[in-house]
């Protein structure tokens, strides 16, 4: 049963707890001297990576991220909860300002078929640019099925079943393999990287490349034209009846 | 760019465990092109990639495991079951036990990380792993043979805790006046006396004992026993009611003809007393962690809170004088800092660290209560009342002043290196 070779995307994103700024220029947010982490997702995707092997129906759990030197310590992170190997797509500079969902599924897609995985996990979103489209356009480029919004995956004979979050409520659907999943917040929670494995983690290897490797182009089409704070809420005023809220907003030109 | 990728080559050859050159090959981008690579030395709070992933480890588990729990754990004087099954679990209590012993493989360094983590969330949390990884894990792999490592090392590192029993009713900073007693008999020891103050004694699998085997000898009849909590003879008396730290339990321990085989003996007998010295002398750098850690954790809670309160129409951050007296905390805890990892760094290299490590201590227990005790102030009337976390911190500070050396012994350590440098 353990036949699956699961392919994890993980992204470097700043941590989700530090207050975000806008660069003054508005070409984008203050990244130099910014904590950083695992994007929440990938974090989930890669324990469900996991929590399959524990299960015996993994026999290898690949790390992969594209970005800078830095997207290594994500890596890193990624061996130390449990993946076998890491691959970093070192993208830079300019290149990676401009990086699209696009340039990375075309990435994801080439690797998921060189390395030969039958399982793509990657988590729905990053929280940094919260495209939610990487894991549609891998299965797209791959044309194999896909389960976003994971929140339940279970392995019935050659299928998984995949129970999504919706509007609605709770959908299950079969996949045949191969097939890639979206992770979902409630899917599971993802466990700390223990100290032991810490270490281990430091003699796993991590594969680089470049996105040329995979014959990617990392011309864009889309043009970053400002990125600006959300506008400042104004602080409001308390009234102790109805003829006094008209009076106010008719006083204020709102009405 | 010559000398970089020369840099870059020389860090990958040097062994692993080498914390200079993880710090080195963590940190190459930084290094100025031009400089002999000899020269290179980095930072004292840059840290190799390993303790970075370490400590942002801990920090996340110390505030979604531990930091529901604080003010529970300190009200109820009891540590939670989750916390200490957390803290096995994630490879904190046996930080440098070597992996063939099943622990986590790392360095002293890493071990005050964990330290000063733990203890910006709760202290009392903080002295239960730093005892364990700083004086009886040390103590096994330095001083046990090979039949006890392979007994109680696999076992601290993943279910066991274990006690430090040296300082008695009558013997506290006079710690060799110990009267408890260790009588041969045929191929076991009878171990009589009671031991006072002794942390983690309520949850402990483990008891590293001093006893004297001969008084005849004075503190060099001094050994050290290996007690399991089991052993008949042995109680634990009803745990202290603290002003800090109460979630680390603190009780009296009683021997009572306590019988162990001869094979619990560890070292050499009489030798007791230097192993005690040896310990706590680096033990105490992770104490001057654990106050570190304390300060930087209340600065946390109390830095954003002036910036939120609002009086005579401004933030009570703006005014200028809340500004000094914020920023010079802020410089000692910087400074507390670079002591604190000197002195575990140069401990971690076989250099000597023992005024050192008594600087660390002793200034990082002043710092921690100053910056307790202005934190409350800044907050005001909030402050004083336990709906916010500062009086913990003011409370749980006070120890540091106390327990692995007072203030006052740090104090004569240092005075007695000066001599010796001056003498000269």
């Amino acid at each position: 049963m353990a036949n699956l070779r699961i392919l994890v995307g993980v992204k470097r994103v700043i941590d989700y707890a530090v207050k975000i700024r806008v660069k003054p220029d508005n070409s984008g947010v203050v990244t130099d001297g910014v904590k950083h982490s695992m994007n929440p997702f990938c974090e989930i995707a890669m324990e469900e990576a996991v929590r399959l092997k524990e299960k015996k129906l993994a026999k290898e759990i690949i790390a992969v991220s594209c970005g800078p030197t830095q997207a290594q310590e994500t890596i890193r992170t990624a061996l130390a909860m449990g993946a076998d190997r890491g691959i970093h797509v070192e993208v830079s500079g300019k290149d990676y300002e401009n990086m699209t969902p696009l340039h990375v599924s075309k990435i994801l897609a080439k690797l998921a078929q060189e390395q030969e995985a039958n399982l793509v996990i990657l988590g729905k979103q990053s929280i940094d640019g919260d495209n939610n489209q990487t894991g549609q356009m891998t299965a797209a480029l791959l044309d194999w099925p896909q389960a976003t919004f994971a929140s339940e995956v279970t392995k019935e004979n050659e299928h998984l079943k995949v129970v999504r979050e919706i509007d609605g409520g709770l959908e299950t659907v079969t996949v045949t393999l191969p097939a890639v999943i979206t992770a979902d917040l409630r899917l599971n929670e993802p466990r700390y990287a223990t100290l032991p494995n810490i270490m281990k983690a430091k003699k796993k290897k991590i594969a680089k490349h470049k996105a040329s490797d995979f014959g990617v182009d990392l011309g864009s089409s889309v043009e970053v034209v400002s990125v600006e704070d959300p506008p400042v809420r104004q602080a409001g005023q308390k009234v102790e009846s109805t003829e006094e809220l008209v009076a106010k907003l008719k006083e204020s030109g709102v009405i | 760019m010559a000398a970089l990728r020369v840099i870059q080559k020389l860090a990958r050859t040097v062994p692993a465990r080498c914390v200079s050159a993880g710090r080195m090959s963590s940190q190459t981008s930084t290094v100025s092109a031009g400089h002999p690579v000899s020269e290179v030395v980095m930072p004292l709070t840059v840290l190799s990639e390993d303790e970075q992933m370490m400590r942002d480890s801990v920090a996340k588990f110390a505030k979604e495991k531990i930091g529901p729990l604080v003010r529970e754990m300190d009200r109820n004087s009891k540590m939670d079951d989750s916390v200490l099954q957390g803290l096995f679990e994630n490879g904190l209590m046996g930080v440098e036990v070597e992996a063939e012993y099943g622990g986590t493989d790392s360095t002293f360094f890493s071990s005050c990380l964990v330290v000063e983590e733990l203890a910006r969330v709760d202290p009392a949390v903080a002295v239960l792993v730093d005892i364990q990884n700083t004086l009886i894990v040390t103590s096994l792999r330095l001083h046990g043979n090979e039949e006890q490592k392979q007994k109680y090392l696999p076992r601290l590192a993943t279910d066991t805790v274990g006690s430090f029993c040296l300082s008695e009713a009558e013997s506290g900073s006079d710690a060799f006046a110990l009267k408890t007693r260790a009588d041969k008999k045929g191929d076991y020891w009878v171990i009589n006396g009671s031991k006072m103050w002794i942390s983690n004694s309520e949850q402990a699998g483990l008891f590293l004992v001093f006893a004297n085997a001969d008084s005849s000898q004075g503190y060099k009849g001094i050994s050290t026993f290996l007690v399991d909590r089991d052993t008949p003879g042995l109680t634990i008396d009803k745990h202290e009611d603290k002003l800090g730290i109460r979630a680390s339990s603190t009780c009296p321990v009683h021997f009572e003809d306590v019988k162990i085989p001869e094979s619990h003996l560890l070292g050499t007998v009489g030798h007791g007393y230097k192993y005690a010295i040896g310990l706590l002398n680096e033990g105490r750098i992770g104490i001057a962690a654990q106050m570190l850690g304390l300060a930087q954790g209340c600065f946390d809670h109390a830095v954003p809170y002036t910036m939120e309160r609002k009086q005579f129409g401004q933030s009570i951050f703006d005014f200028q004088s809340m500004q000094h007296q914020i920023s010079e905390i802020a410089t000692e805890i910087e400074a507390a800092r670079l002591l604190v990892y000197n002195a575990a760094r140069l401990r971690e290299a076989g250099q000597p660290f023992i005024k050192q490590a008594a600087m660390a201590k002793f200034y990082a227990a002043e710092v921690a209560a100053k910056t307790t005790a202005k934190s409350i102030e800044w907050l005001g009337g909030v402050g004083f009342t336990k709906d916010y976390p500062v009086e913990k911190f003011y409370r749980d500070c006070k120890i540091g002043a106390i327990y692995e050396g007072t203030n006052n012994i740090q104090l004569s350590t240092i005075a007695r290196y000066l001599k010796q440098e001056w003498q000269q």
